[in-house]
């Protein structure tokens, strides 16, 4: 079998620089900077749960919201006219081909206590709001950056739901309400389901978010990481190790998520 | 549908693509070397002033890819991982003694810098390079408080202390270092600390005024402070003093003070790390920054104070006279030049400085 | 329920277009800093091609998601065919391998490939980051996306054509491109598309390894650190306008032929109606 000699170079490849990077992420995370094997690393771990906490809470608040914004959007569009619907994924869409790290700064222009937002409320003689630099405001960045990574995978579910499913739940005596409930929704699971994976992951290990509208006040595991890597607190070993608990955590995180996808497809069918 | 999707994105990458293709010329031969600076400190052609990296390929044929960190710790990292290729950086005092002590910076050939004569014998053989062997002197300043005088009340300025970057008066108002060994200077001169101490129990001291100081502000920035103190967004930070030509160009409300407490001063020098491949070239490059005309530019540029003798002299007596650029000795008097710390308490010092940011209150 | 629909959408698109407006309306801007408007101008739009970092940056971006998506798409679509031929064992523990860079947070990506490097280059005292590594980095993370959109398509594909080409006599590299690669055509371009725009926007993975070659979005990632210069402002309308142009023509005529194809059914399912 001649063929298979030519996955060779991806074989090598990947082994290289994902097996081999992996490995070492692990082997520097167990030793000190010396090259010993040390457990130190591990052990120092404690002094960041609450952060790692926090990158979990907000990131998974950002991805509730997103769920919650982004299906009766994803809805929407999936009920338009082909045409209409073509526009609306194409305008969706467009955001994301501006630069995201601008598009977050443009927030700190709308979020500011000077900003746009509340020069706005005070034109309108309402009272100022404190937003920018609060776990609120890194949450809403989130929610801009990612919501178009929730909206278009529920959305391509959706379109794909047969119409004469709808139909037939409609001639068996379903209102709106039970017509939602018990296809559209179990239908569009999946959609959601690599929406989520789609926005917790990044979300979760963010540092540019949290450092521009959160005002380096409200450190995420992302901000940590980089400071130990690229920024001003070198420690390779510990940022090593933090990454590894990181992407343990998101792994968890993501079995979970496939383990309800699966439940919903079963459920799903058993309902149809 | 994915398909279609992909499809709006080609066109738009191709759009993308010819849009900027023909904008861009292609690399040019020769040598290169790689400039790495801090934020908005060289003059780079604004308001109608030279640019320095352009003239010097101009006048050398020498290109300069030039590049900025926000921070010596920074700079730091970016060395000990020693596989960028850098070739000139511009580190403080107390970081350059840590480079040197752990073999990252070339020895320099003071022949090809003959401009190096030029520099005020003041700021020679200080203690982070003791027989002149690394480093030349690029601007020195010093460390005080900006503020804005419509949120600030006159008679909290009055007696100007470290003890404002505390008060509570102005919660969510204020901004701090996000370096470590600025922010940790402040809390020691406010607790009467020396800004080189070593003592464990000194240090734990200032990093609970740290924590106490967080919960008042507004964020932790480096060169932010400039758009957020020039819009009014924040009313008290803490800030080299040479910037202050720009801050205080763009909103005439800002003003600058010198605490009471000790301050910092420092010296920022250019050094030419060990590793670099094109020693020559940078030797070249340190002394064009050093001749009268760039230094003066730079000077102008940046608003830090400029070690170059001459350069000093044609300065605009605005900006040589004026106490903020170049404070008269009694304000000298009370300043303390950050020393290179003993390896433990610099990890003691990190270790804490990661704390106090992770810490929520 | 119509006028609910429409102002929702209005809103959930007014969220994600007001900080572009606001960035649009920051590159006519006189001062440098944000947030401050002190009068209008085009200054910016003449400095951008005279700003040498930013045309730098840019050309670093390009040739980078060029050279990367090509190489991506070569070892890729290679790769489907090999792992196509394999057994199904062997064949679900590469694709667990292939997972690991799309599911992985990519700072985690980032930080163990600069881990790589700089153990190499401490090692050897070669390789250093640069241009370089940022290559291999971004086709380590796009070649997955190639190989998830090449392996349908050979699994549409009608195996024994290939199989009766080689009866006929044709070596098996002469098969490969005379019967195979036609039918994956549409996979293997999926998959360039995809490691195209990836490797345009990404930020973290350069971020980690793209050492002295900085890539557009690590320079914006520099300048947000101090004050944005109007120009990068400047760049990204000037981009925007073109996509947002290119994207209208392109759709306009779709949405034409769709809008036909509608009224064709529509009179079509007209006409049976009539017959009957």
């Amino acid at each position: 079998m001649k063929a298979k000699k030519a996955a060779l170079p991806y074989l090598v490849w990947m082994l290289l620089f994902t097996v081999v990077p992996l490995g070492l992420v692990a082997y520097f995370a167990f030793t000190d900077d010396t090259g010993r094997f040390t457990w130190n690393n591990i052990l120092r771990i404690g002094e960041f749960i609450p952060t790692l906490w926090e990158s979990i809470k907000l990131g998974g608040i950002a991805t509730v919201f997103c769920i919650l914004l982004g299906y009766p959007m994803a809805y929407i569009v999936s009920r338009s006219k082909a045409h209409v619907q073509q526009t609306m994924v194409m305008i969706l869409m467009l955001p994301m081909w501006m630069n995201f790290l601008l598009r977050t700064y443009a927030w700190m222009t709308l979020l500011e206590d000077t900003g746009l937002i509340n020069s706005l409320l005070q034109l309108l003689g309402l009272p100022a709001a404190h937003m920018i630099n609060t776990p609120g405001a890194v949450v809403l960045g989130m929610v801009y950056n990612f919501l178009p990574f929730m909206i278009l995978p529920i959305y391509s579910v959706m379109v794909k739901i047969d119409v004469r499913v709808v139909e037939a739940a409609q001639d068996l005596g379903a209102n709106a309400l039970q017509v939602f409930r018990r296809v559209i929704l179990p239908l569009s699971i999946p959609g959601i389901c690599s929406g989520v994976t789609m926005v917790f992951v990044p979300a979760v290990s963010t540092f540019v978010i949290s450092k521009m509208l959160g005002g380096s006040l409200n450190m995420l595991i992302g901000d940590v990481i980089e400071m130990m890597f690229v920024g001003s607190s070198l420690n390779f070993n510990l940022g090593a190790a933090l990454s590894l608990v990181l992407m343990i955590l998101i792994l968890i995180c993501m079995a979970v998520m496939n383990h309800f996808d699966d439940d919903a497809d079963a459920s799903g069918g058993i309902l149809l | 549908m994915k398909r279609r999707l992909l499809s709006l994105l080609l066109c738009a990458a191709l759009a993308a693509a010819a849009g900027t293709m023909t904008s861009c010329s292609g690399s040019d031969g020769g040598t290169t070397i790689y400039v790495k600076n801090w934020g908005e400190y060289m003059s780079l052609g604004e308001d109608e002033m030279m640019n320095v990296n352009e003239e010097f390929t101009r006048q050398t044929g020498i290109q300069v890819k030039y590049t900025t960190y926000e921070t010596n710790e920074q700079l730091y990292t970016m060395l000990s991982t020693g596989s960028t290729e850098i070739d000139v950086i511009f580190p403080s005092d107390y970081m350059v003694g840590r480079m040197v002590e752990e073999g990252m910076l070339a020895e320099l050939d003071f022949d090809r810098i003959p401009n190096y004569d030029l520099i005020d014998s003041r700021f020679k053989n200080l203690e982070y390079d003791p027989e002149s062997k690394y480093t030349v002197p690029y601007l020195w300043g010093t460390v005080g408080i900006f503020y804005n005088t419509t949120m600030v009340d006159p008679e909290d300025v009055e007696d100007l202390s470290w003890d404002l970057l505390w008060n509570e008066k102005y919660a969510g108002k204020i901004l701090m270092f996000d370096n470590p060994r600025d922010a940790f200077a402040i809390a020691e001169a406010k607790l009467g600390y020396s800004l080189n101490t070593t003592d464990e129990e000194e240090l734990r001291a200032s990093y609970e005024e740290l924590l106490q100081q967080k919960k008042l502000l507004q964020a932790y920035v480096m060169d932010q402070v400039f758009s957020k103190m020039a819009t009014g967004e924040a009313a008290i930070a803490p800030y080299y003093a040479g910037d202050g030509i720009v801050m205080l160009e763009e909103n005439e409300d800002i003003a600058f003070g010198f605490p009471k407490e000790t301050v910092n001063q420092f010296v920022d020098v250019v050094c030419i790390p060990k590793n670099s491949k094109n020693k020559a070239a940078a030797e070249e490059y340190i002394n064009f920054l050093c001749s009268t005309e760039v230094a003066l530019a730079n000077a102008e540029a940046v608003g830090y104070a400029t070690p170059q003798t001459e350069a000093k002299e044609e300065l605009d007596p605005e900006i040589s006279e004026d106490p903020m650029f170049y404070p008269p000795q009694e304000i000298l008097d009370h300043t303390e030049i950050f020393q290179t710390l003993p390896k433990t308490v610099n990890q003691l010092m990190d270790d804490l400085w990661i704390k106090l940011k992770i810490s929520r209150n | 329920m119509k006028v609910f629909s429409k102002v929702y959408t209005a809103l959930i698109f007014t969220f994600l277009y007001a900080p572009i407006l606001i960035l649009i309306i920051f590159s006519f801007n006189q001062s440098k800093t944000r947030g401050l408007w002190t009068g209008f101008t085009l200054k910016w739009y003449g400095e951008l091609f005279r700003d040498k970092d930013i045309m730098n940056a840019l050309s670093v971006t390009l040739i980078v998601a060029v050279v990367a998506s090509v190489v991506a798409v070569i070892i890729g679509t290679l790769a489907a065919v090999g792992v196509f031929s394999m057994k199904k064992r062997t064949r679900s523990l590469i694709m667990a391998v292939n997972q690991i860079p799309m599911v992985n947070p990519e700072i985690v990506t980032g930080i163990s490939l600069m881990l790589l490097f700089v153990l190499i280059y401490n090692s050897t005292g070669m390789f250093e980051t640069g241009m370089g590594t940022l290559l291999i980095a971004h086709i380590t993370f796009c070649i997955p996306y190639v190989l998830l959109s090449v392996l349908p398509k050979l699994r549409q594909m009608n195996y024994s054509i290939y199989e009766a080409a080689l009866d006929l006599g044709c070596n098996p590299v002469k098969a490969f491109f005379k019967v195979i690669l036609p039918e994956i055509v549409p996979g293997i371009m999926t998959g360039f598309l995809m490691a195209f725009t990836l490797s345009l926007d990404d930020f973290v993975i350069s971020l980690f390894t793209g050492g002295s070659a900085q890539t557009l979005s690590v320079l914006i990632y520099s300048m947000t650190k101090k004050r944005v210069s109007p120009t990068i402002n400047a760049l990204s309308t000037l981009l925007f306008v073109s996509v947002l142009i290119l994207l209208i023509l392109a759709n306009l005529g779709q949405i034409r032929s769709m809008k036909r194809a509608d009224q064709k059914a529509r009179a079509e399912k007209g006409q049976g109606e009539m017959k009957r």
